[in-house]
């Protein structure tokens, strides 16, 4: 069963409708790239997989969106649970006004998380991707998972699994606005793991990076793809050529066409996605 | 071309003028008060209360009155931002919605241009009611409801100015609202906040007619809360209304004071704001 499974789902703002009649269901452990053109809706359908559309004004969900299993939007539904297991990227990234450290600490903090949680949650994660595979250089003489450590242990693996520990390690004590906005997206993402959510939603997470921030944000993301479900928004056709397995092309709020992205792209079925990836609109 | 420029100087030139004479008011109130006030300026001033005929030109000083004004500021700030901070939490829109926060605001800016004497009236009535005598706690309770809007107004504003994005952002990790605003906006507006609270208490202290009926007058230092207690703004006003020269010049020898507390006030306050604004994103 997919972890994400949207049916006849419509939003809208007030009056205006955003989106229309969206079904679709968004594969494990891959990565799901959303695409259209702007203001067609890219953004609202991420928002609207963790609840981030609650904190607008006026706007109005209907349809069902399930995440294993259970629809998200039911009010007996419980939001901190699924913002939990739902990870987000947001397009610029917002460092919270604290240390490096404490930014990824937040969430295990917010989260009552005791030591015999996180310890079992690295274990745990340890399994699939143990943390010897994400030292190029070896890791001789550092922090071991133990009963003391294990804040730092923490901190020191979401910081490896975003691909930042080596440029932060000296100075995780230092202000998170000190970092590059590459660095910066980075950080995000490591923050956004160590609440070891099932889903990441990523809203063109590399649109305010530079070149090559932007390729190590799309490196980690196929990395992590084995263990995550990810879901892309992005409106750069190449970028989702580039990382993409499975492809959603919105439309003025509509659905047009959702498939695997060999077959999106190779032989499009609607002449508007053909038009799209032709470049003939945009 | 031609006229643009004109248009461009004859701008430049009416800022040049407001500005200038702005600060030319500002520097003729301190050359005044510093000419004719420092002459009367001495230790015995600072720390000693009147003595027998003080107001006739003899020995003594006014600590009374600076002990007093700072006892009734600084009473009045705590108090003032004990029940302000909450208020300006719940104007954001999270909480009381729209409508309801903007019919808030309006409120406060008014009660913000009250005249200061209603609140010394009203404050008189409270107080009639209690069955207390005019007092330090008299004169606290006027200043707070005369601090109120200007210190929720001023934060508020800060708090608004918190980007949503960083908001959703700590939304999107699970975290509630009370985190959310406690362990984000709250560090992100924190400098801004020292600044609300110190123009509150600038118009505090320096505040004459909300403590005329409420405070009273005495020579000596207050040494309970339901004692009357001197403050400066009213040791200005009684001794410049004296016909000896001696006295008037004690009173811009106070209102001198007056001034530099504020100045000092100022000073630690940017202090402060700089030492916490290590985190703040901007």
């Amino acid at each position: 069963m997919p972890h994400i499974s949207l049916s006849n789902l419509r939003v809208a703002y007030g009056n205006q409708k955003v989106l229309q009649n969206i079904t679709v269901d968004i594969p494990n452990n891959q990565i799901t790239a959303i695409i259209g053109p702007s203001g067609c809706g890219k953004t609202t359908l991420l928002k609207t997989l963790n609840r981030l559309v609650d904190l607008y004004d006026e706007i109005t969900v209907e349809g069902e969106v399930r995440i294993d299993g259970a629809d998200i939007y039911d009010p007996k539904a419980d939001l901190l649970t699924l913002r939990k297991k739902v990870g987000f990227l947001s397009q610029k990234p917002y460092p919270l006004p604290m240390s490096i450290h404490d930014n990824i600490t937040f969430g295990p903090r917010i989260h009552r998380m005791n030591r015999k949680e996180l310890l079992d949650q690295i274990h745990e994660l340890e399994k699939h991707i143990p943390i010897d595979s994400l030292c190029p250089n070896g890791r001789q003489g550092q922090i071991q998972p133990s009963r003391t450590h294990e804040m730092a242990y923490l901190v020191e693996y979401y910081l490896r699994l975003a691909g930042l520990w080596e440029e932060v390690r000296e100075r995780l004590h230092d202000p998170a606005t000190q970092l590059s906005i590459g660095q910066q997206q980075r950080l995000a993402l490591a923050r956004a793991l160590a609440v070891e959510p099932e889903v990441i939603l990523a809203d063109e997470p590399t649109s305010a990076l530079d070149p090559i921030s932007a390729q190590l944000i799309e490196k980690q993301f196929k990395t992590l793809k084995n263990h995550y479900t990810i879901v892309v928004v992005t409106h750069i056709l190449r970028q989702a050529r580039r990382i993409a397995d499975y492809v959603i092309f919105l439309y003025l709020g509509e659905l047009v066409e959702h498939g695997p992205a060999e077959q999106f792209f190779s032989s499009p079925r609607d002449e508007r996605t053909r038009a799209y990836i032709s470049g003939e609109i945009s | 071309m031609k006229s643009r420029k004109i248009e461009e100087a004859v701008f430049k030139l009416l800022m040049i003028a407001s500005i200038t004479t702005v600060l030319a008011v500002l520097a003729g109130i301190l050359v005044v008060i510093v000419v004719r006030g420092a002459p009367a300026l001495n230790l015995a001033m600072l720390v000693q209360t009147p003595e027998g005929g003080y107001y006739l030109g003899k020995e003594g000083g006014i600590a009374n009155a600076i002990v007093g004004s700072l006892c009734l500021a600084l009473g009045a700030s705590l108090l003032s931002f004990l029940f302000g901070l909450p208020i300006a939490f719940a104007l954001q829109k999270e909480y009381i919605g729209r409508r309801l926060a903007q019919i808030t605001r309006l409120s406060l800016d008014i009660l913000w241009g009250t005249p200061s004497i209603v609140y010394g009236a009203f404050g008189f009535i409270i107080m009639v009611y209690l069955g207390l005598r005019a007092s330090l706690l008299g004169g606290i309770i006027a200043l707070t409801l005369l601090m109120l809007p200007i210190m929720i107004r001023s934060i508020e504003e800060v708090i608004r100015m918190t980007p949503l994005e960083l908001k959703e952002t700590s939304y999107a990790m699970g975290a509630t609202r009370i985190e959310t605003t406690v362990k984000v906006v709250l560090r992100q507006a924190l400098p801004g906040m020292i600044t609300g609270v110190l123009l509150a208490f600038g118009r505090g202290i320096g505040d004459a007619a909300s403590i005329l009926f409420t405070t009273g007058y005495t020579d000596y230092i207050p040494r309970s809360l339901f004692d009357p207690v001197a403050s400066l703004p009213l040791a200005v006003f009684f001794q410049v209304a004296t016909p000896i020269p001696e006295v008037q010049q004690r009173a811009y020898a106070s209102a001198l004071i007056l001034l530099i507390i504020v100045l000092l006030i100022s000073l630690a306050s940017r202090l402060l704001s700089r030492r916490y604004s290590r985190h703040v994103l901007r």
